[in-house]
């Protein structure tokens, strides 16, 4: 059954956590609430639960879709849908910020704001970041789903008005010390970060966090920066920030490996800067550098640059060997990615990916005969649903089933915790293992994060070590650990 | 579409700015970025996005086009705001609408709201006209008014169109007195009706021979003693009066209470000058002193006159007239000269007076919308929390709400009159289309309730909403003007 509210907006982020509550209700087969633009009511036609009325609804409409049991259930559902929309709109107005319904009125209780950050539906963001930044804000763009077009005409119109044009597909920032959006609490420090990846930038300032060290800013510029379209813009705009900013000592680079244009561009950039430059080009072969920039091929391996000495792997237990491949099940790409790089540097043939790095080949699903590191923050596998590290149900509902197949070796798994994630990761992995019993399958973790953020670093840690899960001291450092497992 | 605008600043300098301290962000889309920021310290404020024309692509696009046309659009609507603001409204006489409103002659009826014929009329329009017909002596009774009305014997034509303005349903005739008030700044004028009272007025539909009675006693006494007092007191200026209204609570719509109270003082020694007999003195100064919206009908006369000398000014987005005549929505723009934009009256939403509900409502009627136009009734609710309760939209808080809503889809703050309780801001005045298209935010209006039966009269109040209809309607039309097809 479907109800249509007529002129009801809100994010989707908000609604599917309220379409995850409803489906937890007896009786409910499946629920989902979005609103209806075209393209969500295919989505929700395709799975079956669009009917007459909800096929009517416009892109201002809020659709309610149910299928139960029984009408008692739906009904129960539908309730509980109105009772958590309603729930919503009160928890906002508690949280005592001002709400407007325009960039125009906003900066007219805020004149002198000067970052925006937009999280609206992909087709409306690019119109939203050209108004703002032709009223001068820099914008972080977290939507994603903006076309390589626009991507660059917004990135010159910024630099043509000497604005940071961050994302799209950017969740991740530190601005003078302030984390926004998808972003750890770390220590003010010397070390300056562009960023393709915001886990990537999360991994870098939490690791450099946790071994002392601090971050001047963060600056994200979206996973397509460094492509030859649009030719690394932002990075170069950010470097030239970071380079003249008294704050910032050294400066790390961290995307997965550019068009050979780019990398050009960029090894030519850093060879120029006057302070030292750290490339971290996930996969990239070694090149010739200045004595000055250095090349790091993983995150950790770019901690290890900056700090000047090896990251610490003591306490780590020695695994037995095992029959069967490694799945991994990563909410972050980047860390994706890092885990494969380092299973192929042990020399771990038949590594594949749904995101593979150079060298790695293709898979969909963590299944078959190799070794399958899975990045379930990939399109495919969120497409109408949020980001595995907002909400990681989905990662927990694969987590049973690979522990459950006989051919799983070990497991990997990412947390990554901080501003933005969900708010307790370890929790939701801890009762899904109980729901399990015991398995002599080893998960190996890492977590992603401080002990100053919301979810607190050694708290996670703890719970996911009562629960028996392997906590390394970086993803990388939980690769090489399950890299033990399957070493012939 | 801003006044903001930040410095130009050479490529790197508003980057280290930005590096410099603890941003100051404005979040656009999901709100629990703004909440864990607002968590932080870090100032922030939401906005609570919807896809802008409620998701319709083709004005979305409009929208983006006009975009380029922002100077020309700016420059134009400051002007039509500047003659918005720069009124000097003056109350400065009462006469029979027919001696001072050029072409209301015999067997011509104006009412409130865009064009409407007599089969499209809802009960309490055409049920007013009825008894206008037999106040001017048209027809002996309601029964052979109503043929006549049917039978094409009278003209109907919108008060609009003859520079008047009138409640509800707004009957004005050439035997009814009007108040004139004169605009000095531009010289026009702009006439209303007298407030007949609370009750079983014609306003309201209402009929009946004691409706009728009244009105000869407006058109014979009332009216032209008001007349005398208002020349003996050279007038009353109304942009003062309007301020101290603000002040004491009114939004000039739905309460008056002050406003009347404000003329009643200032003309009732004028009144004790030309009204020699005493009891005939009491009566009128009694008529005022118990009819709370005694000042709404001057009110509407004022926003009129305030209204007009902002039309017709090409390339300006700004509304000009906003009425209803019970079955259409009818809105004006500056730019598009005298096209009304119309669409289905919606109905408003409120409280009913005790054995009322909202199935004895008839559909948002009268001109009385003029008051937003010009910035106050609704647009101007944080002045009056009292109206909130009453009109059933909540608490004190929300009248904040509204009036801060209201000035999203504005193009100004009106320095003359301000609300106390919003640190002395201006009402919100000037209501810019593309604003109303882009946000979907659909202007408020503080409204009565009338019976939907003609002659029961009022039965509740409320708000009721322009429809977004009339404003779509109204950026196409616009457009076309610049040469910008849809």
């Amino acid at each position: 059954m479907n109800r249509v509210r007529r002129g009801f907006y809100a994010d989707s982020v908000a609604l599917m956590r309220i379409s995850r509550a409803l489906n937890a209700i007896d009786g409910v087969l499946e629920a989902s609430l979005m609103i209806g633009t075209p393209s969500n009511r295919a989505l929700l036609e395709g799975s079956g639960l669009l009917d007459v009325e909800g096929a009517k609804a416009q892109a201002d409409d809020l659709i309610i879709a149910i299928r139960a049991v029984d009408t008692v259930s739906a009904t129960a559902a539908l309730s509980e849908s109105e009772a958590r929309l309603s729930g919503g709109a009160q928890a906002s107005a508690d949280a005592g910020m001002t709400t407007v319904r325009s960039m125009r009125a906003a900066l007219e209780i805020m004149p002198d704001a000067n970052l925006a950050v937009i999280s609206v539906p992909g087709e409306f963001a690019a119109a939203e970041a050209r108004a703002a930044l032709a009223r001068g804000l820099h914008v972080m763009m977290f939507s994603d789903n903006v076309t390589v077009e626009d991507e660059i005409a917004l990135k010159q119109f910024a630099i043509s008005r000497g604005l940071l044009m961050m994302g799209p597909d950017c969740g991740t920032a530190l601005i003078a010390g302030a984390p926004v959006a998808f972003a750890n609490v770390v220590p003010r420090g010397d070390v300056g970060l562009i960023a393709a990846s915001g886990t990537g930038l999360q991994e870098v300032s939490t690791l450099l966090a946790r071994n002392g060290r601090g971050v001047s800013h963060g600056i994200g510029v979206g996973g397509r920066d460094l492509k030859e379209a649009v030719g690394g813009l932002m990075t170069m705009a950010a470097f030239d920030a970071l380079e003249a900013d008294p704050a910032t000592r050294h400066i790390v680079i961290i995307s997965k490996p550019p068009a050979a244009a780019v990398t050009a561009r960029i090894v030519a950039r850093a060879s120029a800067c006057k302070k030292p430059v750290t490339l971290c080009l996930l996969g990239a072969p070694s090149m010739q550098l200045p004595k000055h920039v250095t090349h790091a091929a993983t995150l950790s391996a770019a901690v290890q640059v900056v700090l000047g000495r090896a990251l610490d792997d003591a306490g780590a237990p020695a695994l037995a060997t095992r029959s069967g491949w490694l799945r991994g099940l990563f909410c972050g790409g980047t860390l994706c990615s890092e885990a494969q790089i380092v299973l192929a540097e042990l020399g771990l043939a038949d590594v594949q990916s749904n995101v593979p790095v150079p060298g790695a080949s293709h898979v969909d699903r963590p299944q078959g005969a190799a070794h399958t590191m899975i990045d379930l923050g990939d399109d495919d596998y969120t497409r109408g649903r949020p980001h595995p590290m907002i909400e990681p149900d989905l990662r927990n509902e694969l987590l049973l089933q690979v522990l459950a197949a006989a051919d799983t070796a070990a497991v990997m798994i990412d947390l990554v915790i901080g501003y933005g994630a969900h708010a307790d990761p370890a929790g939701l992995i801890v009762n899904a293992l109980r729901s399990v019993g015991s398995s002599d399958v080893p998960i190996i973790a890492s977590v992603t994060g401080t002990d100053a953020d919301p979810q607190n670093f050694r708290v996670q840690v703890e719970r996911l070590r009562a629960a028996g899960v392997i906590v390394a001291g970086s993803n990388a450092q939980a690769a090489r650990l399950a890299a033990q497992c399957v070493r012939l | 579409m801003s006044n903001h605008q930040s410095p130009e600043q050479p490529s790197l300098s508003a980057i280290q700015q930005l590096l410099s301290a603890t941003p100051r962000v404005i979040n656009i889309g999901l709100s629990s970025f703004a909440q864990e920021m607002a968590a932080q310290q870090i100032s922030v404020v939401q906005v609570d996005w919807r896809p802008p024309a409620g998701g319709q692509r083709q004005l979305a696009e409009l929208l983006a086009r006009l975009a380029a046309y922002e100077t020309q659009i700016a420059e134009a609507n400051a002007q039509a705001l500047k003659r918005m603001l720069d009124a000097a409204p003056v109350l400065v006489d009462v006469q029979p609408a027919g001696q001072v409103i050029p072409g209301l002659g015999e067997r011509v009826i104006l009412h409130a709201g865009p064009p409407i014929t007599w089969d499209r009329m809802c009960g309490p329009m055409q049920g007013a006209v009825a008894g206008a017909i037999v106040f001017e002596g048209w027809a002996p009774d309601l029964a052979a008014a109503t043929k006549l009305a049917a039978n094409g014997g009278v003209a109907f034509h919108p008060n609009h169109h003859f520079d008047a303005v009138g409640p509800m349903t707004g009957m004005t005739t050439r035997s009814m007195p009007v108040m004139i008030v004169e605009n000095r700044t531009f010289g026009n004028r702009a006439f209303c009706m007298i407030n007949e009272g609370l009750g079983k007025v014609m306003r309201f539909g209402a009929n009946d021979a004691e409706v009728v009675d009244r009105l000869h006693w407006l058109a014979d006494s009332f009216g032209p003693a008001l007349g005398a007092a208002l020349r003996a007191a050279g007038g009353l200026d109304l942009i003062p009066l309007i301020s101290r209204g603000l002040a004491m609570g009114d939004e000039m719509h739905q309460r008056n209470v002050a406003c009347s109270a404000l003329v009643l003082r200032a003309l009732a020694p004028h009144f004790a000058r030309v009204v020699s007999d005493g009891e005939a003195l009491a009566k009128m100064l009694a008529f005022i002193a118990g009819n709370e919206q005694f000042f709404l009908n001057i009110g509407m006369a004022m926003g009129k006159s305030i209204a007009d000398p902002a039309r017709g000014i090409a390339g300006s987005t700004m509304v000009t007239a906003m009425c209803r005549n019970g079955t259409d929505f009818g809105v004006r723009l500056s730019g598009t000269g005298d096209v009304w934009f119309t669409a289905p009256v919606e109905m408003p939403q409120g409280l009913y007076f005790p054995g009322y509900t909202e199935a004895d409502a008839n559909p948002d009627m009268g001109d009385s919308a003029i008051m937003e136009t010009i910035g106050v009734g609704a647009f101007a609710m944080a002045a009056a929390p009292a109206v909130v309760g009453f009109i059933g939209a909540g608490g004190a808080s929300d009248a904040l709400g509204f009036t801060r809503a209201m000035s999203e889809i504005t193009l100004a703050r009106n320095p003359k009159w301000t609300i106390p309780a919003l640190d002395f801001e201006g009402v919100p005045t000037g209501i810019d289309v593309r604003r109303v298209v882009e946000t979907g935010i659909q202007p408020a209006i503080n409204t009565g309730i009338a019976h939907r039966q003609p002659g029961v009269g009022q039965v509740g109040a409320g708000v009721s909403r322009a429809p977004l209809a009339c404003f779509e309607q109204g950026l196409k039309a616009f457009a076309l003007t610049l040469g910008v097809q849809s």
